[in-house]
């Protein structure tokens, strides 16, 4: 077994997966329905949750099964675990609004080989208590959640020119309807990105000037 | 039993027994997972779909209050609790009174994206088409959810002629989808300009589904106009 080293829990363990190790903007992770549910704040907003769901729900059992499952099936077990919640969400999602459920079409089963996940589960969950498994996967899953929703809403306001299914423009917004279709993903998140490390990199800079400050 | 699965866990190889009991374990949890929510979800989901289709079964027969599902396979028209064939689809309206108020039925054409599935209202009376409804498409947002949108080519269905030929075997004019602004008769589509593709998997999704449906509906209309549910 991997040696087992339980992490304390502190405010990062939640943070992190919002921040400093935000699956999207930092980690590049789960690009696929990043790129392709994010036409609308709406299904961003379920795509987001849903992934929240199957990442806390099966965290938790992996954690909880950890001391049992030999090394060499854990891949096959985690991703066992992963399927049937993706199932539960697919059900419920399907029973709360069969819209949506439309919207997001083959993308909800495609959780099951969303990386985040399997990488929560790899990383943090089968070396960290049921408790630390939460409280960092909730970080992930909200961290997640956010930077699909910011390019949700970007995609829908310049694309249909509402949000939430809102419309904010008079009728005579001509609506932007490239950022809707699969080229505006790239620009948006493009532009994501280098908004982020545009931050970190004058965080960077403000860290080192401090640093030759001092001496 | 627990010392067993000790030794197996600090070992570097585990005993087979123990891989077995965790995969069966984990998939024993799984299953039972997934069965309580599909029994839970399950009456919601198909109340779901059940309204959804009588949703878009009205929007094309406005009128009607019950409705009859029937299949039309190449035995024929069958109600649909008696088809041994899948086929296509077709609901017979009827108004409270129990008389005939018009027949949606299913159709489908390949459109820009993916195939166009959708509903369309006939109306006996005028021989003719009174409304589609769109079931499902995955044209390009933009250009072809003008399908659902414009209203003017939802204008072309508000009495799409859709006469049968003098020996009843099919239809008397093929429905085709034209050139925006060049609609001549009854039975053309004016298309949507920019969303041509779409508007023809339209006029095809018709054309397909009216040449095998109409026939039969004309055959069996006295059944249908006396079977009431």
């Amino acid at each position: 077994m991997t040696p087992n080293v339980p992490e304390q829990i502190t405010m990062d363990t939640f943070l992190r997966g919002i921040w400093k190790e935000n699956p999207v903007f930092v980690m590049l992770l789960g690009m696929c329905p990043v790129l392709a549910v994010t036409n609308s704040a709406t299904n961003a907003l379920a795509m987001g949750v849903s992934t929240f769901f199957v990442l806390i729900g099966s965290n938790v059992l992996v954690s909880m099964l950890r001391n049992y499952i030999p090394k060499q099936v854990r891949i096959a077990t985690y991703i066992v675990i992963i399927a049937s919640f993706v199932t539960v969400v697919d059900y419920v999602l399907q029973a709360l609004s069969p819209t949506v459920y439309e919207a997001l079409g083959a993308f909800i089963q495609l959780i099951v080989v969303n990386c985040i996940i399997l990488g929560r589960a790899e990383a943090y969950a089968s070396k960290n208590g049921v408790v630390s498994t939460v409280v960092n996967g909730s970080g992930m899953g909200i961290g997640f959640t956010l930077a699909l929703l910011c390019l949700g809403s970007v995609r829908e306001i310049f694309g249909m020119g509402s949000l939430f299914g809102i419309p904010l423009f008079g009728e005579h917004f001509q609506p932007w309807i490239v950022m809707i279709l699969p080229p505006g993903g790239f620009f948006v998140l493009g532009a994501w990105l280098l908004l982020f490390s545009w931050l970190r990199e004058r965080k960077t800079k403000a860290v080192q000037g401090e640093a030759v400050h001092a001496r | 039993m627990s010392a067993q699965k000790n030794v197996a866990m600090q070992s570097a190889e585990p005993s087979t027994g123990a891989m077995i009991r965790a995969l069966g374990g984990v998939a024993l949890i799984s299953g039972l997972l997934i069965v309580m929510v599909y029994q839970w979800t399950m009456p919601t989901i198909t109340q779901y779909r059940k309204q959804a289709l009588e949703r878009s079964v009205l929007k094309v027969i406005p009128d009607a209050t019950t409705i009859k599902p029937f299949v039309v396979n190449d035995e024929g028209m069958v109600p649909a609790e008696a088809a041994r064939k899948s086929g296509l689809q077709v609901y017979v309206g009827y108004d409270a009174a129990g008389n005939l108020k018009g027949i949606a039925a299913e159709g489908a054409g390949q459109g820009y994206a993916d195939v166009i599935r959708l509903l369309y209202g006939y109306s006996p009376e005028c021989e003719c088409i009174t409304g589609i409804s769109i079931v499902s498409s995955k044209e390009t947002p933009g250009f072809g959810d003008k399908l659902v949108t414009d209203a003017a080519f939802n204008a072309n269905f508000k009495a799409l002629d859709a006469r049968l030929n003098a020996d009843k075997t099919g239809l008397a004019n093929p429905i085709v989808t034209v050139k925006h602004g060049t609609k001549r008769h009854p039975w053309e589509i004016d298309a949507i300009s920019g969303a041509t593709v779409s508007s023809r998997g339209v006029g095809k999704a018709l054309n397909d589904s009216a040449e095998k449906v109409l026939p039969q509906v004309a055959r069996h209309m006295n059944e249908l106009k006396g079977t009431s549910p």
